[in-house]
């Protein structure tokens, strides 16, 4: 084998291509890589943070369910028992007025009652002073029998 | 050769000669015509096949990773991007396990090394005679397509490196402790000539080493094209098929170890000792 100036020329196309490969080749390749790498990097982070406030947003959901649920069982217990109540009040009071109104009501019946009596009483009276005269033929006076009259009517 | 018929000898002889264009004692500047009139020559010639070749293929393999360059981006990358950014990583990768200093240099350069060590390797897997015959049929006498198998080329890479290693050795440490490196050690300063008889061996060998593995391995893998050639046609895809299969993997080894071993010897310029 014989050496020549091939080796200079092999030698400076090297160098050429070194310089070239330094100056346009690598740096651009590596900076893209690396910004990639950052980006990927980043995006894998953000999916991670983005996939925990996902679940705690779903915690929260679950707690302020739960709570709303009491809350609505609380509520619905409220609500029976004060419908209950209104129930009950209204009963009471209806029977109150119930009670109130028979009561009235009987009492007018008895004061009626004993005014028919006393009216019965002094028609009875009068009648049987008709019939008496009408029996005697005279007048049964009046004030001279009264207190006999009052007797009989009080015996009735 | 120039025969019709040429002899297996010649055949052999033809493939392994390089295009030589030079300055020959009687000639003058010319073509070489033939092996002898190529060493004739000397220093003074220069094997036009090997650098156009090499050229060719380095300007091929700039240009892929340059495209790849242009359209690199941060977004989602693309088929070529994607290639060369494999490439690029891979290489990446060789740098930051061996290479402990810093510098903005080494990975590049590596990274030119495996490519275009690859490249000119890879034409090797081209038939044999194809492009031999192509270029005969155009009255070119000589072509030898392979730039690494031709010793000046991987030696010129290798000087390449053997530069860079004596640049970043004395950017390093200063020309005080390069030289200091060279001839105080491993035994003292009392046995300085032995030192530096140890130390220089070794520093030139690196080169050296370099650019005759390279050749070595692709210089046999082709010579054994060579002797596939010549057998009848019938058996050669017998054996040329195994042999172009298992040279794939020595291509890109061998395009590896150059890249692995320059990283290296680079990685030890910047050491301190």
């Amino acid at each position: 084998m014989n050496l020549n100036l091939t080796l200079v020329g092999q030698l400076i196309a090297f160098l050429l291509f070194v310089w070239f490969c330094m100056k346009f080749v690598w740096p651009p390749i590596t900076a893209a890589m690396a910004e990639r790498q950052k980006k990927i990097a980043e995006g894998l982070d953000a999916a991670d943070r983005a996939s925990r406030a996902l679940e705690d947003a779903r915690a929260q959901v679950e707690q302020e369910m739960k709570e709303a649920r009491a809350q609505i069982t609380g509520l619905v217990e409220q609500a029976n028992r004060r419908a209950n109540q209104i129930v009950e009040e209204a009963q009471e009071k209806a029977r109150a007025e119930a009670e109130k109104i028979m009561a009235s009501s009987s009492a007018q019946i008895a004061q009626e009652a004993a005014q028919v009596r006393e009216s019965l009483r002094a028609e009875v009276v009068s009648l049987s002073l008709i019939g008496a005269e009408r029996v005697l033929g005279a007048s049964v006076d009046q004030k001279a029998h009264s207190k006999l009259l009052t007797e009989l009517a009080e015996q009735l | 050769m120039a025969s019709e018929n040429p002899t297996a000898t010649e055949y052999i002889q033809h493939h392994l000669t390089n295009l030589t264009f030079g300055h020959h004692p009687v000639n003058g500047w010319s073509f070489a015509h033939g092996a002898t009139e190529a060493s004739e020559m000397g220093f003074m010639a220069i094997h036009v096949d090997t650098i156009a070749w090499a050229l060719i293929l380095g300007f091929t393999f700039c240009g892929i990773f340059y495209l790849g360059a242009k359209r690199a981006t941060s977004g989602v990358p693309s088929g070529l991007l994607n290639a060369v950014e494999a490439v690029v990583d891979f290489v990446d990768n060789a740098v930051r396990e061996s290479f402990n200093g810093k510098s903005a240099m080494i990975a590049p350069l590596a990274l030119t090394i495996f490519g275009w060590i690859f490249m000119m390797n890879l034409v090797k897997l081209l038939p044999i005679d194809l492009v031999p015959t192509l270029f005969k049929m155009a009255g070119v006498e000589y072509m030898k397509i392979v730039p690494t198998t031709d010793i000046n080329a991987t030696l010129g890479m290798s000087i390449g490196v053997f530069l860079l290693i004596i640049f970043y050795s004395i950017k390093i440490k200063g020309a005080g402790g390069f030289l200091g490196e060279l001839t105080l050690q491993p035994f003292g300063k009392w046995l300085l000539p032995f030192n530096f008889l140890l130390e220089g061996v070794g520093l030139i060998a690196k080169p050296i080493s370099l650019a005759l593995r390279l050749f070595g391995n692709m210089y046999s893998g082709e010579l054994i094209f060579i002797l596939i050639a010549l057998l009848p046609f019938y058996a050669q895809w017998l054996l040329s098929v195994p042999w172009a299969i298992f040279h794939i993997f020595v291509i890109i080894l061998q395009a590896f170890i150059f890249m692995m071993l320059t990283i290296v010897y680079l990685s030890m310029a910047h050491e301190h000792h």
